[in-house]
């Protein structure tokens, strides 16, 4: 494929999916949404403590990029991370004890909102120090390429780390080993309270990756379709032996950085402009415009979608907390200590 | 069953000796690092395991620390058993941060799924006039991890013997290999295999005083303890070779015998190691002590590059002696 750099890549064929397809992409968005509105209203209730990273605004770059992965490919995460973790099918059940703190959630309850982990579905976390979780990326996909196996390691992050020295180590050994990482960089425009202008000497993202000699592009990171097409594009690539791809996903966050902030660093009325393209919004009014979705489906969905948030709280309430007496458990593997 | 033939080595050789054995064993294993194929590694360690093996398992890196410990770290999470090079400790504090926040960490962050069987070695100390970028013996440091295990080899037996039984950990191993031991010559046993790494070793039993130390200055602490034998004081001396976990039976059974202890530490006095055992000591053999512990370290200075200074800065013979005869008294 061409090497695109720094510009919006041609229009990928789509492989038309179907309006059923839409549905789910719909609902896996509103899990996220819901599953985080929930965050909130437990968090002010003092049930759910610690960072809680919310990615309410930035669903469509889970949820698009996930279409292009299978179970098989591996995902190296951030701190804000909920929706990552519950497209790649970490059942919510355990998704919401780990906000529990219990031992029945994703993590033991060892982690929390920050690092959620699942190791069978290949979920690698949940790391939460901006950047670091690129090598480890780097190190499952020279795990995959030594062993033969034809995986691709989806690697998100965000604009902040592009900052960090880590960011471009990765870069430059990803490319130098040619190695099968879809690096997904989930530009919202801060770091923290950090605009990219008042961070980035050069702001356009792929650009950046491009010099590493690798295919970089971006993507408009509120609509959904968009990111799945590019993401398969770009997955597609790498599964046949592309080396390394790099998606800028330009998106926004709607809430705080965690939780609560002053939101000092940017003004409401840019916060008003990105909510017009909240992607929800967009993807549920193209669908009814296309006859694809009625009153009566949105609202089984989200009937079903209550239910089963009511249901993962009263079972994350139920569950048992880890007993004092493990505290030092996991520390050093049982056959090693 | 040993043969009980005996070859001439280096500390080098056999720790290529244990690369090569571990590479031949385990296809899951691969080495990697800066300079470590083409150039043949900065100490010569893995010279010629290149032509051997092929450059996808002696890989070498660009001098990018965090990258390729952090690749190590992912690519053992996924299934393989790297052994990852780094210079000196002091260029590991570019990749402190994969080493703190995810080796030590990923396991218990991850509830018990994370598993991170990685082994990491690294040259430490002074003692070649290389001042103050490439001098210091940080393994203390690492050792206030929890997570993470540490090892010191001090002899050839150890060079040989402990890379194997770290790969086959399931969690990340440590290896100090400290700059002056790589030109070691002695005999080691041709079928030399495996070490136990769980507990320290009485290299020279003695009833007067324990003198507890590892890696670069146990030969400095043996031929202290020899010295002591010509004024009638007879020195057991403790080589820790894991220094996280301590093996605190082999410590407090021998202060238990001598009732003195004087610790020997390449690293600075201050949060060191020898501090760590000089606690335990206290808290475990208080009351078998006829003199308070004391410890020989490195002077509280960045390492200078004269030799006469570089060797006022760290422990040497004639001060291990002075200590232990002021707590003989």
């Amino acid at each position: 494929m061409s090497r695109v750099t720094g510009e919006a890549a041609p229009e990928a064929a789509a492989d038309a999916p179907g309006a059923g397809h839409r549905r789910e992409l719909l609902r896996q968005m509103l899990l996220i949404r819901r599953f985080e509105e929930k965050c909130v209203e437990l968090y002010s209730a003092a049930e759910i403590r610690g960072f809680v990273h919310l990615y309410i605004g930035e669903e469509a770059v889970a949820v698009g990029v996930n279409q292009a992965l299978t179970a098989d490919d591996s995902i190296v995460s951030t701190y804000r991370e909920h929706g990552h973790a519950l497209v790649r099918g970490i059942p919510l059940d355990a998704v919401m004890a780990e906000m529990y703190g219990k031992t029945t959630g994703c993590s033991r309850g060892r982690g929390g909102s920050m690092h959620l982990f699942d190791v069978r579905r290949r979920f690698y976390g949940g790391n939460a120090i901006v950047g670091g979780g690129l090598p480890l990326a780097i190190g499952v996909a020279l795990a995959d390429r030594m062993r033969g196996e034809e995986r691709v390691t989806a690697c998100f992050f965000g604009d902040g780390a592009v900052a960090e020295g880590e960011f471009h180590e990765c870069m430059n050994l990803a490319a130098l080993w040619d190695l099968p990482v879809l690096f997904c960089c989930e530009n919202n425009l801060y770091a923290m309270g950090t605009a990219v202008e008042r961070a980035q000497a050069q702001t356009d993202l792929a650009l950046r990756a491009g010099s590493y000699g690798m295919p970089a592009w971006p993507v408009d990171g509120m609509d959904v379709t968009a990111v799945e097409h590019a993401a398969r594009r770009a997955a597609e690539a790498v599964r046949a032996g592309g080396g390394p791809h790099f998606l800028e996903l330009r998106t926004y966050r709607f809430r705080a950085h965690s939780m609560y902030d002053p939101e000092l660093y940017r003004d409401k009325a840019e916060v008003e402009q990105w909510r017009h393209r909240d992607p929800i919004e967009m993807f549920t009014r193209s669908m009814r415009e296309a006859g694809e979705l009625d009153d009566t489906e949105l609202a089984a969905m989200e009937d079903a979608l209550a239910r089963q948030l009511e249901a993962s709280v009263a079972a994350a309430r139920a569950a048992p907390a880890e007993p004092v007496e493990d505290l030092t458990t996991f520390v050093y593997s049982p056959e090693s200590s | 069953m040993s043969t009980g033939e005996q070859v001439k080595t280096s500390y080098r050789e056999a720790m290529r000796a244990a690369i090569r054995e571990a590479m031949q064993r385990d296809d899951r294993v691969f080495l990697m690092g800066e300079d470590v194929g083409r150039y043949g590694g900065c100490f010569a360690v893995s010279l010629g395991l290149l032509e051997e093996f092929g450059p996808e398992r002696i890989r070498d890196t660009p001098l990018s620390e965090s990258a390729f410990v952090g690749a190590g770290i992912g690519a053992a999470m996924a299934g393989m058993r790297p052994i990852v090079e780094i210079m000196t400790v002091n260029f590991s504090l570019l990749a402190l941060d994969q080493i703190l926040n995810n080796a030590a960490t990923l396991l218990h962050m991850s509830g018990g799924q994370c598993n991170v069987p990685l082994v990491i070695r690294m040259t430490t100390g002074a003692g070649r006039q290389v001042a103050a970028q490439h001098s210091h013996s940080l393994e203390g440091w690492y050792t206030h991890v929890p997570g993470i295990k540490v090892l010191a080899p001090a002899t050839l037996e150890d060079a040989r013997g402990m890379l194997w039984p770290a790969l086959q950990d399931p969690d990340p191993v440590l290896i100090f290999e400290h700059g002056s031991l790589y030109n070691m010559q002695g005999v080691l046993a041709a079928d030399a295999g495996p070490a136990d790494i769980r507990s320290a070793k009485i290299r020279r039993a003695g009833g007067d005083v324990s003198l507890i130390t590892y890696g670069g200055t146990l030969l400095k602490t043996l031929s202290a303890a020899e010295q002591l034998r010509a004024d009638g004081i007879d020195a057991e001396v403790i080589d820790l070779r894991s220094l996280r976990p301590l093996d605190d039976a082999t410590i407090m059974a021998s202060v238990a015998r001598t009732h003195r202890a004087v610790i020997i530490d390449e690293g600075w006095r201050s949060g060191s190691l020898a501090a760590e055992v000089s606690a335990r000591i206290t808290e475990q053999a208080f009351y078998e002590l006829d003199a308070p512990v004391a410890r020989v370290c490195s002077a509280e200075v960045p390492m200078p590059y004269p030799r006469h200074l570089e060797e006022a800065a760290l422990p040497q013979p004639e001060r291990i002696v002075a200590a232990a005869r002021e707590v003989v008294g």
